[in-house]
């Protein structure tokens, strides 16, 4: 069965909450919040379900986290948000805006952690008040060969990602817009790459130890030991203890191909999981190819994959999703979500056989996240 | 005491006041003094290198500060503003 759900939207110009009844077919709007901020992620405290904090900065002012302590009604700013140590040269880095907000291990409540562009780590032990930078990467002897200032994407070079191991809050991975997937066994103390055969068709050797471009990753809940990764260059997984990837997205049909921004685990099947292919022929235009969108899921790992489209537009339709902007909830069947640049949130209720339009004319998504209300 | 004119995009933490009073011999005294009474301000307007952020513009009266050690006198005004930012 399916239960309530409320979905945090960030987008460019602020943030909305969307909340469903039980069965998930009525929805409620509540918003804007922070109209005309910049809201890159909205993320609920799964440890205690009414913390959220809010990745956020405007086109003038410097970038902050805001705090909720009761599910959105009220928000405060954190008394520190995450900065670069003052520093000189090259390395005196500032924060343009944090984009990931990850809370920390169901074992360490207070714990969150925050990626940001430039790429930097940040962890908070006080619920998000205040934040400290992470050493052991943002001062790694590597960093500025993983994360080279010229590097990075229109907004900037990303720590994108910051995934916690459920069996091992020191085991974690992190996917940066300039360097590929790390990995730390040290609660972020120590990172070494985790590339190994995953394209960067964008540089001289196409299979280096870094500096590939990893848009999002995300552990199959029911099978801790793989990884799904949809990378600039490709569909991926890997199986732990493995540290090679497989590019799985070879086998997506040759007219789409599998390049996209992100990817969705299913909650209970670890063989299943779902891309939004994007065109990346040419000079990448990040639409849908052909103008038809669709999602594509695969029931096997990777070894095939099916095309998903009931209910999106049969023509001329140009989304974009990008790597925040797709997710699924835990009900049953699977509740899945993604809001489009065009400001467009769509979901569908039956694990993507259909879809349909919840909110047209919002800003540009940045992020959905689904929650349980 | 130098006299502070905030923008609109500063008034979240002002109370809706756009203009103030605080005390401080250099714009940067200035700026921790609206600190000290808002925090968070500053940090909004100047990055952890102590930069002015891109768009964000600081003036004396008629001069441009791109320092924010510029001392000031007393009667003085420190004028802020949200420069072009984009669509």
């Amino acid at each position: 069965m399916s239960h309530a759900i409320q979905l945090l939207i960030g987008t460019r110009k602020g943030a909305w909450i969307y909340r469903s009844d039980a069965a998930r077919q009525a929805w409620t709007v509540d918003g804007p919040h922070f109209l005309g901020c910049i809201v890159n992620h909205l993320v609920l405290d799964p440890r205690d379900g009414r913390t959220m904090l809010m990745a956020a900065s405007t086109g003038h002012l410097g970038p902050t986290v805001f705090r909720s302590t009761d599910g959105g009604a009220t928000w405060a700013e954190a008394a520190r948000p995450p900065a670069f140590p003052k520093a000189e040269g090259d390395n005196a880095r500032s924060v343009d805006h944090s984009f990931w907000l990850e809370p920390g291990h169901v074992g360490e409540p207070g714990v969150w952690w925050a990626g940001t562009s430039p790429p930097g780590l940040f962890v908070s032990r006080d619920g998000g008040e205040t934040w400290d930078g992470v050493a052991g990467f943002n001062d790694h002897p590597k960093y500025w060969d993983w994360c080279p200032a010229d590097g990075g994407t229109p907004d900037g070079a990303l720590l994108n990602q910051i995934v916690i191991d459920p069996r091992d809050p020191a085991h974690m991975y992190i996917a940066t817009s300039t360097g590929g997937v790390f990995e730390s066994l040290d609660s972020g103390g120590s990172w070494s790459p985790l590339n190994k055969n995953v394209e960067a068709s964008f540089l001289p050797d196409p299979y280096p130890e870094y500096g590939q471009d990893a848009h999002y990753i995300a552990l199959a809940p029911t099978n801790l030991d793989r990884l799904w990764q949809q990378n600039h260059c490709g569909i991926y997984r890997l199986d732990r203890p493995s540290d090679a990837w497989e590019r799985i997205g070879k086998q997506m049909p040759p007219e789409i191909g599998d390049i996209g921004f992100t990817i969705v685990p299913h909650p209970r099947d670890a063989d299943t999981a779902w891309v939004f292919p994007m065109d990346g022929t040419e000079v990448w235009p990040r639409v849908s190819p052909g103008g038809r969108p669709a999602v594509y899921r695969t029931r096997d790992a990777g070894a095939s994959w099916e095309r998903q489209d009931a209910g999106f537009p049969r023509e001329q339709g140009w989304f974009t999703v990008k790597r925040q902007a797709f997710c699924a909830d835990g009900g049953k069947p699977v509740g899945l979500y993604l809001g489009t640049t065009g400001g467009e949130l769509w979901m569908s209720d039956d694990e993507g056989a259909s879809w349909r339009c919840l909110a047209r004319h919002l800003p540009e998504i940045y992020s959905v996240v689904a929650a349980p209300l | 005491m130098p006299r502070v004119s905030l923008p609109s995009q500063l008034q979240s933490y002002s109370g809706g006041l756009s203009r103030t009073e605080v005390p401080g011999d250099t714009v940067a005294a200035v700026l921790d003094a609206l600190d000290a009474r808002w925090p968070g301000i500053r940090f909004r307007v100047i990055d952890e290198q102590g930069r002015i952020r891109r768009h964000m513009r600081i003036y004396v009266g008629q001069d441009r500060v791109l320092d924010i050690g510029r001392t000031l006198s007393e009667d003085e005004e420190v004028l802020l503003f949200g420069a072009l930012s984009g669509g």
